[in-house]
């Protein structure tokens, strides 16, 4: 079971990584700043397979992947939201780092709600809540990205 | 069913006749962009994939968001990004000295031309719409993927058309328009689409202008931002030496739209995005209780020419501020000499202001004037969300060149026509 870290609505990418960090080339090291300017406890606390939820248009702002890579190397094993901004979507899916798109259905998590992802039968389960969401699989080639582990990987196959 | 400008542009890169809402396809692209904080990781996973640049002359490379290098690990990211462009002899990367602030210096070297795809891996790629280009911020592995392979995937996206009308007071600037429509549609209004340009009052716009407009596209969640070509865009690609062969792409009378806004410029009024959203605007008469502490007029948004001439047109013969620290960046190096020949800077320098080298600085909390706990800016910068411009208990309030400088001679926020009179 994750535990959930829940965020509102247009989470951006200067409170996921701020600018000022940027100059750090060591993700593990930057990802000792990870949302540190909307939640201090986030970088300390998190622990791996604890997953992430939030509201609308999440990773708005700039198109920095420092942003998803901070959250994965965190050991966040999926996000979850009503919506994310474009960048960030493709980004995450680039990098491997699982995002599920569930509209208002997000509303249903809280901080609180200990939570199941099944990412292969794409089902999200609220255990305390006996609540179960569907979510849609990933469309197209963009689902092998995801298989691949990234679009890195995905070329390097295409390749071979 | 026809097709929008962004679809066109799309299908002819992916070779095919017509491209639906939602496609997911891959496409050819004419030109990838990357600069000082996401070339190095773009170049990392570039080596991953072991072949050749897809095309040194296709690759852009600009040292600007950290540079002239402001530490150490600045500098190590830049000297990455050089040796990797001299080792593939990337013919577009820019040094210091030449380099400006990468998407106001593309237009002006002539890399942009109408119908063209340009991906970049900063977020305000999209300001090349413009010039009727279709051009979208993507991430750096998207990027080292495109230096490798010439392409990359998109899905087609629905489009909003806004329809231009009136006569634009002379006070009002692209900035005030986009923060207008930003304000309007909200920060995610435009999530995945299109912001297509059409109407009366597009001639009305500068080229400067529509390139302002553009860049903000993806504050309003949009993935990218287009203009039709008209004779000031002629006129520009002519000036800036395009000479390649190009097509001015423009819709079909039966292009769908998700929806239509309607802006009217003769009723516009200079607005301010407050902090920490740039949907967040009021109008700029109304923030007289707003003491503020610094100005910056610069950036991508707005750091050409033109904003140059706008900012001195309000603070010559004038003085900032004691209040207030004033920081004028010219985007590139010619708007900088031009600026200088003009008399620009010397208004400036007399007025109390500092005049940077080009940078992007300040507007992503980088350096060159970064705010303390507390402290108020208004900028022409493109984001106001929180701890962007410094101290996570800063606040940055987004406005118009006139608007900008107007409030660094009164040291609250100010609508231009108050000082212009």
């Amino acid at each position: 079971m994750s535990k959930v870290w829940r965020y509102g609505n247009h989470v951006d990418t200067d409170v996921i990584i701020p600018a000022r960090y940027l100059n750090i080339a060591d993700f593990k090291e930057l990802s000792e700043h990870a949302m540190e300017d909307i939640d201090a406890t986030f970088a300390s606390n998190v622990k791996p397979g604890d997953i992430m939820v939030a509201g609308r248009n999440f990773g708005c702002g700039s198109s920095r992947e420092h942003a998803p890579i901070v959250i994965q190397q965190k050991g966040i094993k999926c996000i979850i939201a009503e919506s994310f901004a474009r960048i960030f979507y493709r980004n995450a899916i680039n990098i491997g780092l699982p995002v599920l798109e569930i509209g208002e259905e997000a509303k249903k998590i809280e901080a609180t709600d200990n939570v199941e992802v099944d990412l292969h039968k794409g089902e999200i389960k609220i255990v305390n809540k006996g609540i179960t969401i569907k979510t849609h699989p990933l469309p197209g080639f963009v689902q092998q990205i995801a298989d691949a582990g990234g679009l890195i990987n995905y070329i390097k196959e295409q390749k071979q | 069913m026809g097709m929008t400008r962004t679809q066109k542009i799309i299908a002819k890169h992916a070779g095919k006749d017509y491209v639906e809402v939602g496609q997911l396809l891959v496409s050819q692209v004419d030109l990838t962009l990357a600069n000082d904080i996401t070339g190095p990781p773009a170049i990392d996973e570039f080596d991953k994939i072991g072949r050749p640049v897809f095309d040194k002359n296709k690759i852009v490379l600009v040292p600007d968001h950290f540079s002239p290098c402001k530490d150490i690990k600045s500098a190590e990211l830049c000297k990455h990004m050089r040796d990797f462009a001299r080792k593939h002899q990337i013919k577009n990367y820019f040094e210091v000295g030449h380099m400006g602030i990468e998407h106001a210096l593309l237009p002006d070297k002539g890399l942009i031309a109408p119908g063209e795809i340009i991906i970049g891996a900063d977020s305000h790629t999209c300001t090349y719409g413009a010039l009727n280009a279709f051009s979208t911020g993507v991430g750096q592995t998207d990027l080292g993927a495109a230096m490798a392979t010439g392409s990359t995937w998109f899905k087609v996206p629905a489009a909003i058309k806004v329809i231009l009308t009136g006569k634009k007071p002379s006070y009002i600037q692209g900035k005030d328009i986009i923060l207008t429509i930003i304000g309007q549609i909200g920060v995610d209004g435009a999530l995945y689409q299109s912001l297509e340009y059409f109407g009366d009052g597009v001639s009305e716009l500068t080229i400067s202008d529509r390139l302002t407009i553009c860049n903000m596209a993806i504050e309003a969640g949009g993935k990218n931002g287009i203009f039709p070509v008209d004779e000031k865009t002629i006129a520009f690609l002519k000036e800036r030496g395009v000479t390649r062969p190009w097509t001015a792409v423009e819709a079909d009378e039966d292009a769908q739209y998700a929806q239509t806004i309607t802006i009217d410029l003769s009723k516009l009024v200079p607005v301010v995005a407050y902090p920490h959203l740039p949907e967040n605007t009021h109008p700029a008469a109304e923030g007289k209780d707003i003491a503020i502490d610094q100005v910056v007029i610069g950036s991508c948004t707005n750091g050409r020419l033109e904003d140059i001439a706008q900012a001195a047109s309000i603070l010559k013969g004038k003085k900032v501020n004691p209040h207030v620290r004033c920081i004028i960046i010219p985007a590139t190096q010619e708007v900088y000499q031009k600026a200088m020949h003009l008399g620009y800077i010397d208004a400036f320098i007399e007025a109390g202001a500092v005049v940077s080298t080009p940078t992007c600085g300040p507007c992503l909390g980088g350096y060159m004037g970064i705010l303390a706990h507390g402290e108020r800016c208004v900028s022409t910068t493109n984001r106001n969300f929180r701890g962007r411009m410094g101290h996570p208990d800063s606040e940055v309030y987004l406005a118009s060149p006139y608007t900008a400088a107007a409030s660094a001679v009164t040291g609250y926020i100010t609508d231009p026509r108050e000082v212009m009179k």
